[in-house]
């Protein structure tokens, strides 16, 4: 079955570049521009992964991993961290929101998705 | 990837203008947490999408700003003055760094290296530059919990041995918390080699006892694998933190997680109290890399275990935040293909309306009811599409920033810019043909305006000069201000340079007014030498012939010691007018409604005669210039009785008062521009032509030009505009 992965990002040429890497790879795209839209999208569909980035406008990554683990529906959907941010602190800020792991930025699709299939089930 | 590259830079752009608006709030003192993130996630997206493409240059120094930025977010460093001064130098540096990328250019760095250089002394603690982060253009993969410990990758070997390797994993509740799962690292790890599963159920209670959140199987995995200790790793890599984990290979013991935690805090000087699991394979390679990475220092520890603990709370209030607008992106085509199809439906509409008049249908038909609505509609969707063109002022007023630094460094002044009115809209194509001769009289007002330091300290005003930028709206149109408080028009100098020039005779009275104006005249220019700023063979003729090409005037008012005021008035759009129809000769001629002051039914008594041709008509106590529009243009030969026609009086960009006269007055419309130029050639005294509701072409006067081409003397020559000379 294809699975589903909504990416959370704020910049448009990230979105555009995961957009590629993973529907090449035969995926299914969810895209949100932010914390506050990830929820949203969340709100119509349920995804198999979530990759999100950090630093954000409105909701950032760590608002949006906190929220998705509080609702009982996405409690088990794993959520990849990508982010330029390579600071260890907020390696360990997000892994206590409930982040499932984390990819820095540059990616290399190759890598990223063999993260997702790593955590996918 | 093409068109990836091509969102980038579009998004680099956006950021730029983010960033530069937010580090002028900043540096007017709003540095509440959302204006100062705002700066940080902009620079920061820069930084992030240039990784992607390996744009090298632009990594590093976006990383740098971006570092001493953080150092603002955290508190550590305080937007003062001379920090904001620096960082806005930054902000200019990206930005040329973001061009040269986007044509493919490399920078010298040497360009740019003092500025990356005072950048970099802002993160500096007590001289000492503060650790970086490393950046890494190789994606890499960094696991949790240890805090900068590189991991060296095991060198290549070239046989592939079969090693052996016994794990031990008990996974935490936090595992299954945070969406890991035994099974899928259990099949992650069974993808390296041959592997034996055990799987230890002791600790599992009874069913009435079990959390569901609990965590209570721990696992014995014998791997036979190609692979090496960093792959087997690799495989724990999201668990870390969340499960004991011990590694041993090929009978080589490893130590715990736990006793590794305490061993490094021992060595660093903590402790052992911290929740610090450790990732490393071996022991050689933990005790390597404290030796081997510097960055592992004990502050950076401490900063590592208690996250964001210093960092100030977000802002909730965020008064001065900017707000962030939901928008569509739509290319420009689409978006002119509508208006011109508006456009089309506004002439056919008009059309409708004259077959309906012509027809004799009651008022009170349906028909006539009906066309109401729809010339309502019809009008009311002209200006929607005509609002999506409709852009503000902002990225262009935060332009003109930059070249007040630029010219104020280069000439040793200090000057602020002030802007208001940002979000004031106006037309797409406006926008773009205003930067140019707004770039042109910021330069004037900084280079030529504000007085240098030691000057205006003599003069008994503040060091630092100002210029304001303002735009607003008023009466239809878009009215935009330089000002200065600089020196003022030296109107002594202004008037010897123009005789000296020729442009105005020795003796000439001309009153402050017409003095200031010969600043307007081509080739006009009081520097003394030809400074590298504003002598750049563009005159301030040329700032009004752009400006009045966009149907707009330009006005200059000075007092001296006090600065000058440069004043622009533009229309919104440049794809309708509002015109008074008028009827010359039997042709419908639309006048341009910004231009008429007033119309006049004059009397035989007024009419004039100046020298052989000439007329000039008295209204109230002042004589102003006739123009007789039928002659003018051609369409009759013998001038007509001002007592059977109509006058206009109109000023034009100049602030010159003539009239025009006319048969007769039609209406007062709403007209659709259609280019001449494109679709049929340029006509002196006509700018542009509209389609009639009859279907019959009407000319739009050019007003402007067939006053000069009629009356003006040399002094207002530099009118003589759009003509095709």
């Amino acid at each position: 079955m294809t699975q589903t992965i909504l990416t959370v990002d704020d910049s448009r040429t990230m979105r555009d570049m995961l957009r590629m890497a993973l529907a090449e790879a035969g995926f299914n795209v969810l895209q949100a521009v932010d914390g506050v839209d990830g929820l949203e999208v969340l709100q119509r569909s349920t995804p198999d992964v979530i990759v999100t980035d950090i630093n954000m406008p409105k909701m950032d990554g760590f608002g949006l991993i906190e929220a998705v683990r509080q609702d009982s529906r996405y409690r088990k959907v794993p959520i990849l961290v990508l982010t330029t941010e390579s600071d260890s602190a907020k390696k360990l800020r997000a892994k206590e929101a409930g982040a499932t792991g984390w990819i820095v930025k540059p990616f290399e699709p190759t890598k990223l998705i063999a993260a997702i299939r790593r955590v996918a089930a | 990837m093409a068109a990836i590259r091509q969102t980038f830079f579009q998004e680099c752009e956006e950021q730029l203008s983010e960033m530069e608006m937010g580090l002028l709030a900043m540096d007017e003192g709003r540095t509440d947490s959302e204006t100062v993130n705002a700066v940080f996630r902009a620079v920061h997206s820069i930084k992030g999408g240039a990784g992607a493409f390996k744009l090298t240059q632009l990594v590093q120094f976006a990383h740098t700003f971006e570092t001493a930025l953080d150092h603002v977010r955290s508190g550590k460093l305080a937007p003062a003055p001379e920090v904001m001064k620096i960082m806005l130098r930054a902000a200019d540096v990206l930005a040329d760094l973001v061009e040269a990328s986007r044509d493919g250019r490399e920078i010298n760095e040497a360009s740019y290296e003092a500025v990356a250089t005072d950048v970099k002394g802002l993160t500096l603690v007590d001289g000492q530059e503060e650790v970086e982060e490393p950046i890494d253009f190789q994606p890499t993969v960094i696991d949790f919990g240890l805090p900068e410990i590189s991991i060296e990758p095991t060198p290549e070997i070239t046989e592939a041995p079969s090693h052996q390797y016994h794990i031990n994993f008990t996974p935490h509740p936090e595992l299954y918390a945070n969406a890991n799962e035994t099974v899928l690292v259990l099949r992650e790890l069974n993808r390296l080699g041959t592997m034996e599963a055990v799987c230890d159920a002791s600790t599992l209670p009874s069913l009435e006892d079990i959390d569901p959140n609990g965590a209570y199987f721990s696992w014995s995995i014998r791997l036979t694998s190609e692979h090496d200790t960093a792959d087997v790793r690799e495989v724990f890599e999201f668990v870390e933190g969340e499960a004991d984990l011990s590694i041993d290979s090929d009978g080589q013991a490893e130590v715990s997680d736990a006793d590794v935690a305490a061993l490094l805090a021992m060595a660093l000087g903590n402790s052992p109290a911290t929740e610090m699991v450790a990732s490393e394979t071996s022991t050689e390679a933990n005790v390597a890399a404290n030796q081997d990475a510097p960055e592992a220092t004990p502050s950076e520890i401490q900063a590592a275990i208690t996250p964001s603990a210093e960092a100030p709370k977000q802002d909730t209030k965020a008064a001065a935040a900017i707000p962030t607008q939901t928008t569509i992106r739509v290319e420009f085509d689409r978006v002119d293909r509508l208006i011109n199809l508006v456009g089309e439906l506004v002439i056919n509409q008009a059309m409708l309306s004259q077959r309906v008049i012509e027809a004799n249908f009651a008022g009170s038909s349906s028909v006539v009811i009906g066309l109401e609505e729809l010339e309502q509609l019809t009008r009311e969707i002209q200006e929607s599409v005509m609002a999506i063109r409709a852009q503000p002022v902002k990225p262009l007023f935060q332009r003109m920033s930059r070249i007040v630094r630029e010219v104020a460094d280069a000439t040793g002044k200090e000057v602020r810019l002030k802007t208001e009115g940002e979000a004031t809209e106006v037309d797409k194509t406006v926008v773009e043909r205003l930067a140019e001769p707004l770039t042109h009289m910021i330069r004037n007002a900084v280079d030529h305006g504000i007085e240098s330091p030691e000057a205006r300290a003599a003069a008994g005003k503040p060091a630092e000069g100002n210029v304001r930028l303002t735009a607003a709206h008023r009466s239809g149109r878009i009215v935009i201000e330089i000002s200065d408080d600089g020196a003022g028009i030296n109107r002594q100098k202004v008037r010897a340079s123009a005789i000296k020039k020729g442009l105005i005779a020795a003796d000439a009275q001309l009153s402050d007014s017409d003095i200031d104006n010969l600043l307007f005249l081509p080739g006009f220019s009081t520097a003394s030498t030809i400074s590298s700023i504003s002598g750049r063979g563009v005159g301030m003729d040329v700032v009004k012939r752009s400006i009045q090409a966009l149907g707009g005037r330009i006005s200059i008012s000075s007092r001296p010691g006090l600065g000058s005021t440069f004043s622009m008035s533009l229309p919104l759009t440049l794809a309708v007018l509002d015109g008074m129809a008028v009827s010359v000769a039997g042709q419908t001629l639309v006048v341009p409604l910004t231009a008429i002051v007033e119309t006049l039914k004059p009397k035989k008594a007024d009419i004039h005669a100046l020298g052989a041709e000439g007329r000039v008509m008295s209204i109230r106590d002042t004589f102003v210039p006739l123009i007789d529009v039928g002659t003018e243009l051609g369409f009759r030969n013998t001038a007509t009785q001002p007592e059977n026609s109509v006058a206009i009086l109109v000023e034009t960009g100049g602030g010159a008062r003539n009239a025009l006269l006319v048969d007769s007055i039609q209406d007062q419309r709403q007209v659709v521009i259609k280019s001449l130029e494109a679709n049929y050639g340029t006509v002196a005294g006509i700018a542009a032509a509209t389609i009639l509701g009859d279907g019959r072409v009407a000319l739009i006067l050019d007003v402007d030009a067939l006053v000069t081409g009629s009356f003006e003397d040399s002094l207002s020559g530099e009118l003589r505009y759009g003509t095709g000379d």
